[in-house]
């Protein structure tokens, strides 16, 4: 069997056991954030957190809640890196440093997980697992709490009640994310992902007395549970610097894939939990099948180009095999690396700067599109049935008709706050890239020369406003400016968007419905996936089509 | 404006408890019950997989390890010593910076681009190397027998496995090497090769640390 029809087979694998878990956990889901029962671990936690689960809150309630639960976990995990100097259990490791604990803690809160530290000599055991790890599950809870405020804005009418936001938050993490992290990890470390609290390790081979010059150094540490978060809940940020490609991450062939379903499994289910919560399961498998469009498009464009291995160094290697490993091969890698960018993921198993130059603008458009097929867990499906609300006003300005979607009217207040959600993350990464480019010192950052130097710092702003967290790492992200500037990308990029998603629930649940006639469009049928699919890639395509030009494509095409 | 203030002040205790109560459970009893079940059920696994020779760990079968000569004097980066299989190159992997009571490794690939000239220039002088080590008498490899892996810095850059392909690749050389003949090396590489997963999960492999433990034996044996 070629590598070309292995990584096609491991598609369809991957595609089968999404398709198995698709309605169980889509139904689960919508279960969980319907349900007005407690569990009794919830209820302790209601009590530790002085809040009644109860109580139905509207959008600025909502909002108020997401904002203060996100400002004190950037407080609070920036003073962890800033203590862990004197942290017991912290294998002696320094404290880390102003700017780049401002970065790193924006960075988890924001579920982007870009780092700009390495993971092995930065962060001790106390700072990953009761830090890092911990704002993995809470950002993810967070994310799929606003993106079920979205779903109950369409549901509900004549309210503008949206839910509570601790009882969403809190069942995220205890009904989803941690148990299917718990089986996650186990499966991690029974094929080879590490799970201990040790220090560090040297060993050596040794023959006739003799050392064979050989030796090997790491770090202990609670990788596996890490790793299982990190997935799961479309983080991305590795226990070592070299992210999934480390072995002690993603061990096995086995493992990666496994590592992508993962990472893929919590949005595109999400479609089914919306559709059902809608009460139109239809609707659901619309926004799915536009989603997977684009991603099984992007991962068959991805193959193709990495299996040719345009680029002189590649040509000279005779295959894209730089940054990638060989119990993974190209064409796993090259899943995983659209898988990673289409989501708000952002874990690594191969390093994207050394992919094709088109290999390497396929990860950048991925993440401008929004990362909305199928997205980040929650921020994908709010990301998309914002498009949606967007295809549906095109639709109507076409026809002349006032655009509804899922009985609700797209009046001008909708369409301004949908307007305001595309455009902040297209300005956030064009202004910080262009200005990155015109200062004199951030470019010194940059590790390659010309089209590709560009790119390292459009993928940057790109990976950080659309909390990704991937990079064309070759960039010396560990500066003052990249640090403070691509914080301020990672917040603005993360909360302004919730602030206009929840402002159109509101005003979405304050509405009564439209009942259907024989004018509305369908947006349950093809014809809307089509319309969709369209107006996300000219959208997005248009917007950053002068910059792809100057960087991935003007290298793509060279080569 | 008092309001507002302890509102606001309010409203951050509950986010407070909330981040505390749900630190407790995701950052402290979750990965320490993971670390129990994995210690129990999955002890060797959890720890490394760390393998022996001769009743001494020698290493993680995971992570690669490189096989080289003593530095000589005025030397910078090792020779190779070709006895021994030799795993893929890593020009990605970095010294620790901070925390330097420790002589870390830092995982890492060499992010450089297709078209960079600095990448162009590490292939072909690891294709020369490949084929300069590799051709012994009576075999001369060819520069197109040479595999992408071979000359390519992997991911981690602790790549514990190189292709079959360039596994038998080494086969003559390591067989001169060592004194050793060429069938009993290639059969050494045979059965430490790794098919795909299921048969179409990944890309086979060879694992250079096993690998070379067998060599070992093997050497020691005749």
């Amino acid at each position: 069997m070629g590598p070309v029809l292995a990584g096609v087979l491991q598609l369809i694998a991957l595609i089968a056991a999404l398709a198995l878990a698709y309605v169980p956990l889509g139904n689960y889901m919508a279960r969980v954030y319907s349900s007005d029962k407690h569990l009794r671990v919830e209820k302790w936690i209601y009590k530790g957190i002085g809040a009644d689960p109860n109580t139905e809150m509207r959008r600025p309630a909502y909002l108020r809640g997401v904002l203060a639960f996100s400002v004190v976990g950037v407080l609070f995990l920036y003073l962890l890196q800033r203590i862990q100097g004197i942290l017991p259990g912290s294998l002696g490791f320094s404290s880390v440093n102003p700017a780049q604990s401002f970065n790193t803690a924006v960075s988890f809160v924001t579920n982007t997980n870009w780092q700009s530290y390495y993971g092995e000599q930065t962060m001790g055991h106390v700072v990953q697992t009761a830090g890092l790890a911990v704002q993995n599950f809470v950002s993810a809870a967070v994310g799929i709490a606003v993106a079920v405020a979205l779903v109950r804005g369409f549901a509900r009418s004549r309210t503008g009640e949206l839910g509570n936001f601790w009882a969403d938050l809190v069942r995220g993490v205890i009904r989803i994310l941690v148990p299917l992290s718990v089986v996650a990890a186990l499966v991690l470390v029974a094929c080879g992902a590490i799970q201990n609290f040790s220090g560090i390790h040297e060993v050596g081979q040794f023959f006739n007395g003799h050392s064979m010059g050989g030796h090997q150094q790491w770090n202990g540490g609670a990788v596996a549970s890490q790793e299982a978060i990190k997935e799961v809940g479309t983080n991305g940020g590795g226990y070592f610097n070299a992210n999934s490609a480390h072995p002690f991450e993603n061990p096995t062939p086995f493992t990666n894939l496994f590592e992508i379903f993962l990472l893929l499994v919590i949005p595109f289910a999400l479609t089914r939990t919306f559709g059902v919560m809608v009460g139109s399961i239809k609707q659901g498998y619309a926004i799915l099948a536009t989603m997977a469009t684009i991603w099984v498009g992007f991962v068959a464009l991805m193959m193709w180009t990495e299996f040719a291995h345009h680029g002189a160094a590649l040509q000279a290697a005779g295959g894209a095999m730089e940054g990638k490993e060989t119990r993974i091969g190209v064409g796993a890698s090259s899943i995983f690396a659209v898988s990673t960018t289409l989501t708000s993921t952002g874990a690594v198993d191969s390093f994207h700067s050394s992919f094709t130059g088109l290999g390497g603008g396929i990860t950048i458009l991925g993440m401008q599109l929004g990362e909305i097929a199928p997205g980040g867990t929650g921020s994908g499906l709010y990301g998309m049935l914002i498009m949606a609300v967007i295809a549906v006003f095109i639709a109507g300005l076409m026809v002349g008709r006032t655009p509804e979607y899922l009985g609700k009217k797209i009046g001008t207040r909708e369409m301004k706050l949908a307007a305001c959600y595309i455009l902040i993350t297209p300005a956030l990464v064009l202004i910080f890239a262009a200005a990155s480019m015109a200062l004199p010192t951030p470019p010194h950052s940059m590790l390659n020369s010309g089209a590709h130097g560009f790119s390292e710092v459009l993928y940057a702003f790109t990976s950080a406003a659309n909390n990704n967290g991937s990079a064309f790492a070759g960039l010396n992200a560990n500066t003052d400016w990249f640090n403070t500037m691509t914080g301020l990308a990672m917040v603005l990029g993360r909360f302004l968007p919730m602030v206009f998603v929840l402002a159109l629930a509101g005003s979405l649940a304050e509405q009564k419905p439209v009942p259907v006639t024989a004018g509305t469009l369908r947006t349950e049928k093809p014809l809307f996936t089509g319309l969709l699919v369209g107006a996300i890639l000219i959208i997005t395509g248009l917007t950053y089509f002068p910059a792809l030009a100057l960087g991935p494509l003007a290298e793509g095409l060279a080569s | 404006m008092n309001n507002s203030v302890t509102n606001t002040a309010r409203l951050l205790w509950a986010g407070l408890r909330a981040l505390l109560v749900l630190t407790l459970v995701t950052g402290v009893i979750y990965p320490l019950a993971v670390t129990g079940v994995a210690q129990a059920l999955f002890n060797n696994k959890a720890n490394g997989s760390e393998i022996k020779s001769d009743g001494k760990v020698v290493g993680s079968s995971l992570i690669g390890q490189s096989y080289n000569l003593p530095l000589k004097k005025g030397q910078e980066t090792p020779d190779p010593d070709l006895k021994w299989f030799q795993g893929r190159p890593a020009n990605g992997l970095g010294v620790n910076s901070i925390n330097t009571q420790y002589k870390l490794i830092l995982s890492g690939a060499t992010n450089l681009s297709a078209d960079s000239k600095v990448l162009v220039q590490q292939v072909k002088d690891a294709k020369a190397a490949v084929i300069k080590d590799n051709s012994v008498p009576g075999y001369t490899v060819k520069a197109s027998q040479v595999p992408a892996d071979a000359v390519t810095s992997s991911g981690s850059g602790l790549d514990p496995d190189i292709s079959p392909a360039y596994a038998d690749l080494q086969v003559h050389r390591i067989a001169e090497k060592n004194g050793v003949s060429v069938a009993q090396v290639q059969k050494l590489v045979d059965e430490h090769t790794d098919g795909r997963t299921l048969g179409f999960i990944g890309e086979p492999t060879v694992n250079v640390l096993e690998l070379n433990i067998a060599l070992k034996s093997l050497v020691t044996k005749s």
